[in-house]
């Protein structure tokens, strides 16, 4: 009887060694119509054709480097996942560290004046006398 | 000065977020800009007898509109492309994406037919090679067969008026 509510099975892929190799590319690119997911991950229509295609290359004899860049020329940098280092993604790429430098140099700075030893008064025997003299005058005005 | 420091990089920073939050993150620059027309030979909708090769519109401008019967937003696109292709703005060819012939041709009998011929791209091979993701897409592509610009999403008529018009009247020169 058949009575299966879910869906049939996908078969099983006639060579699992390919799929491996598939699936290894296709967790580096950027499904465009789902962006936070892989091509691996999403099902996505266009995602399912994208596997097709680097399947279809890998058994052209293609490889990962050709289909990466065969990804590239169609749908930009955008398609990869780890974005490659050029001068226009090196705020990308660097801009989190250079932050973290000013972050730190501003702390660094902070401990060290807050360390400073604070500077002793060393009164001068004249300073004190003129400072007795003007208390006790301050106290002759006030009674 | 010292004081407002923090306060000023925060302002920034809000500046930044604010530019961020109007950036449409499904608009990705297309990087076939400035090329060729990738080459492709497909049989014409309607007549499977006839193929159509980008080759053939050498010495005209013209626009590659990406559409589909499943597609929801082309049909909010549809009645633009009809009104455009009434007032013979630009000769407007369809690639129908990943579609059944049948419901291609019913659907353009139903809601007008702008284009002057559509193309069937059944796998979507075509559109892996103009880098479609998502439906409708449209190309236009100049008298060397270069692409030139690419619009994402359904057209506008903002968007034909203040970007179109005047990039075919540049282009026609």
């Amino acid at each position: 009887m058949h009575c299966a509510i879910a869906n049939e099975a996908l078969p099983l892929a006639a060579n699992p060694e390919l799929e491996t190799q598939v699936n290894k590319i296709a967790v580096e690119l950027r499904c465009l119509v789902c962006q936070n997911e892989t091509i691996a991950g999403s099902n996505a229509e266009l995602a399912v054709d994208l596997r097709q295609q680097i399947r279809d290359q890998l058994q052209n004899g293609k490889s990962k480097e050709d289909i990466m860049a065969y990804m590239v020329d169609r749908y930009g940098d955008f398609v990869l996942y780890k974005p490659p280092v050029k001068i226009s993604t090196f705020i990308l790429w660097f801009g989190p560290f250079v932050l973290l430098f000013a972050g730190l140099w501003t702390l660094l700075r902070h401990i060290r004046r807050e360390n400073r030893p604070i500077k002793t008064v060393q009164d001068s025997v004249d300073e004190l006398s003129q400072a007795r003299a003007l208390l006790s005058s301050v106290r002759k005005d006030s009674k | 000065m010292k004081r407002f420091l923090p306060l000023i990089i925060f302002a920034s920073l809000c500046v930044f977020l604010v530019i961020g939050l109007q950036l449409n993150p499904k608009e990705v620059p297309s990087p076939l800009i400035g090329k060729p027309t990738p080459v492709f030979e497909l049989p014409v909708l309607d007549q499977t007898n006839t193929q159509f090769s980008p080759e053939q519109m050498r010495g005209q401008v013209w626009l590659l509109n990406v559409w589909a019967s499943w597609c929801v937003s082309c049909r909010d696109e549809h009645p633009l492309l009809v009104e455009m292709a009434k007032q013979k703005l630009v000769p407007i060819i369809g690639l129908n994406y990943k579609d059944k012939d049948p419901l291609a041709i019913e659907w353009l009998s139903k809601m007008g037919d702008p284009y002057q011929l559509s193309i069937v791209d059944k796998l979507g091979q075509v559109g892996i090679n103009y880098g479609v993701y998502g439906v409708p897409e449209t190309f236009v592509i100049d008298k060397n067969g270069i692409i030139k610009y690419k619009f994402t999403g359904p057209l506008t008529t903002t968007a034909v008026q203040k970007e179109l018009l005047p990039l075919l009247a540049k282009l026609n020169q």
